[in-house]
């Protein structure tokens, strides 16, 4: 595995400017998630540092040694697709060995079975080695796609939504498995979502990614506790952050500069009204078993918040409403640093 | 709007049997959701109410009124398919009014009910743009009022929402539970979704292979779930299941879980020695070395505020709704305690629900 750099890259496709000045450093060993939505830049970011395009500007380093002219296969690098493209001719094992019987690579074919049973072990597919790739189960193919990646040893594993066609429940324990493994391995991950669970449970860190620009960079924590601009607060935590104009609240003190402040619905809380200035009325209670998700009407602006599902709270019912860690932001949507007190 | 009454309902294809004896009553104005799996008769019991499908044997009955075998244009109810199918060449007024069109309704009193409806779903002043410029969520709009247009009974809908990516879904789940608060419009969803389900139903049928596992609210469903079934399809992460061998005692506070013992909710029946299931959410689950049950953490998920850990132990993998501010290693041993209000206990030969005293009363369960 390998430290893979990216420095002040830029793509350009016409007028589109795919991906704007992006430094990214991935550490060995470390699972980094770009986040985004489609046309972000993501796979585009994939692309370049894989050589299946070249950047107009910047340089791309993989251990050490500037692969920004390589072509795409002196860079050692293995590529998981959202489609599992297996060959549905060829068993498990042949699926699993075709990359390392590259003429190329030339590895015997004891040393090739060895990798492969180890790989299967790994994902647990060990049982399934002889069957036709296409007598599988949709999380048995994709995880024979990742196992083709992992029977490499390359410096980096690149990602692209491997798990997004996949059904809920499959998809949760993939994640877990894919983060696992990556332990175990110590490999070192470079993976495309624009799923914020997935980039939230998976990585050491996540790269939220807009219009091609890398707004923040951080460990999942840092990015949900401490966003450093309005996009990147509300890209992060279900449901969505509230954002209130700083006008609505003139009783809460805030940071000057402040324009807007973001809530998140944990850190609104409901209290009995007690004298204060901060009173809503209940619109409507969603009941999601382990939590309630209360919509509430404040001076004309809806808000969500988290509440126990067992409070009695109904529609029509005035509350006071109190703010928890509230996120200052100014005019640009930059986060304002919150007076210290 | 109406109440809709099913008895005896069944379906059968050759020799496969869709919907067994369905019964159910769907009170005026509720917003009732029927949830399950593909395949467990939800979308068979809704043709059969919309009258595209007729009945093997049993009754439909749209207040009070017997329609079981009348043709589905003459039962006054409106399906609503995927919300997209709009027609692209006519603008929002001419979709929304086309139904009113067929029918032969007056132009003047055509035009007022479009309006109208274009008020309630808010898209008034779209009323003369094409179809094919909006928005997602206005197209979803437009296409729900040619449903509402028509002034029907009931509405039917099929996984309206199921095409959408999961952002907009939850925007439009918020929408159509609005919409429905303020036409009170008798509601039947189709979903496998249990989030969906969740968040606009007022009533909830859980079906699984043709049989309605459960009715009740959202929030009863999911504190007393009635069956094994419906407690995995509920919830995410979903429920635990811990197998153990025991007899129970009507009064007991505790369950023997091998050598341990558990306190859970009294119970209220009695049984003799067999193998049961504790059922316990992640959200019951705390950490407590004092715990005799022990286990390896295996993985931790944060999720901001909270935390999903999954702990290998002797009964398999379990998996606990932590604040993510409990500090939690990889392969690290924890001892795994249970808030005992939030227990269930099933029969592990039927899967079903053995009666607690969280059935009896209406708040914790």
């Amino acid at each position: 595995m390998a430290k893979v750099v990216l420095r002040h890259v830029n793509k350009r496709f016409g007028h589109i400017e795919a991906v704007r000045n992006l430094s990214l450093v991935i550490n060995d060993g470390e699972f980094v998630v770009l986040l985004g939505p489609s046309g972000a830049g993501k796979t585009t970011t994939l692309r370049l540092i894989t050589g299946l395009e070249t950047p107009d500007e910047g340089s791309i380093s993989i251990d050490g040694r500037d692969v920004t002219r390589d072509s795409p296969g002196a860079r050692d690098i293995a590529f998981v697709f959202q489609q599992y493209s297996l060959y549905p001719h060829l068993t498990v094992y042949d699926n699993l060995a075709f990359p390392l019987r590259s003429p190329a690579r030339r590895v015997p074919e004891a040393a090739i079975r060895k990798r492969v049973e180890q790989t299967a072990e790994l994902l647990h597919i060990a049982s399934k080695l002889g069957n036709r790739a296409t007598r599988l189960s949709g999380g048995e193919m994709q995880r024979v796609a990742i196992g083709r990646a992992l029977v490499r040893d390359p410096s980096i594993y690149l990602m692209d939504e491997p798990l997004s066609s996949l059904d809920a429940k499959l998809r949760a324990e993939l994640r877990l498995e894919l983060k696992r493994i990556q332990v175990e391995l110590g490999a070192t991950i470079l993976y495309v979502t624009h799923d914020q669970v997935e980039a939230m449970t998976m990585a050491s860190r996540i790269g939220v990614i807009k219009d091609g620009e890398l707004l923040q960079l951080g460990t999942p924590r840092e990015i949900y506790e401490d966003p450093g601009d309005r996009y990147v607060a509300g890209r992060l935590g279900t449901p969505q952050i509230n954002f209130l104009p700083a006008s609505l609240v003139p009783e809460v003190t805030k940071p000057s500069g402040t324009e807007t402040i973001g809530v998140r619905t944990e850190h609104l809380r409901i209290v009995k009204a007690n004298g204060g200035g901060l009173i809503g009325r209940v619109h409507r209670i969603e009941h999601l078993g382990d939590q309630n998700h209360v919509h509430l009407e404040y001076r004309g602006q809806m808000l969500v918040i988290l509440a126990d599902p067992h409070k009695p709270l109904e529609a029509g019912q005035a509350v006071e409403l109190q703010l928890v860690q509230p996120l200052y932001f100014d005019a640009a949507g930059r986060r304002v640093a919150a007076t210290i007190h | 709007m109406a109440q809709i009454r099913v008895e005896n309902l069944r379906k059968s294809f050759d020799q496969f049997t869709a919907v067994h004896d369905s019964n159910f009553t769907i009170e005026n104005g509720t917003f009732f959701a029927l949830l399950g799996p593909s395949g467990c008769g939800k979308t068979t019991t809704l043709r059969m109410l919309a009258g595209l499908e007729l009945p093997t044997d049993g009754r439909i009955l749209l207040d009070g009124e017997d329609v079981t075998f009348r043709r589905a244009a003459a039962r006054d109810i409106a399906f609503v398919f995927q919300l997209f199918a709009l027609y692209p060449h006519m603008n929002v007024e001419q979709n929304i009014g086309f139904p009113l069109k067929c029918q032969g309704m007056a132009r003047r009193e055509a035009r007022e009910r479009v309006v109208e409806t274009a008020r309630l779903l808010r898209i008034e002043h779209l009323l003369s743009h094409k179809t094919s410029k909006l928005s997602g969520g206005d197209r979803q709009r437009v296409a729900l009022g040619r449903a509402m247009v028509r002034r029907p009974k009931a509405f039917l809908m099929d996984e309206p929402l199921g095409a959408l990516d999961a952002e907009f879904r939850q925007l439009m789940c918020g929408e159509l539970r609005d919409l429905h608060d303020r036409i009170s419009a008798t509601t039947i969803y189709v979903t496998h979704d249990q989030h969906e389900a969740m968040s606009m139903a007022d009533s909830i049928a859980v079906m699984d292979s043709g049989r309605i596992e459960q009715i009740g609210s959202p929030q009863a469903i999911y504190d007393r779930p009635a069956s094994m079934f419906v407690a995995d399809f509920i919830g995410s992460p979903p429920m635990n299941f811990l197998h153990f061998e025991a007899g129970l005692q009507s009064g007991d506070r505790a369950v023997k879980f091998r050598d341990v013992s558990v306190a859970v909710p009294e119970i209220r029946e009695q049984r003799s020695v067999g193998p049961l299931v504790l059922g316990v959410r992640p959200e019951h689950i705390l950490f407590s070395d004092t715990a005799p049950m022990r286990g390896r953490v295996f993985g931790a998920e944060y999720l901001g505020t909270t935390q999903i850990v999954t702990v290998e132990t002797e009964q398999g993998r379990i998996k606990a709704r932590l604040s993510s501010r409990v500090p939690v290693q990889v392969g690290e041993t924890v001892g795994l305690a249970f808030r005992p209000d939030g227990l269930a206990l099933f029969d592990a030969r039927t899967g079903l629900a053995i009666r607690t005293a969280s059935h009896g009363s209406n708040g914790h369960g």
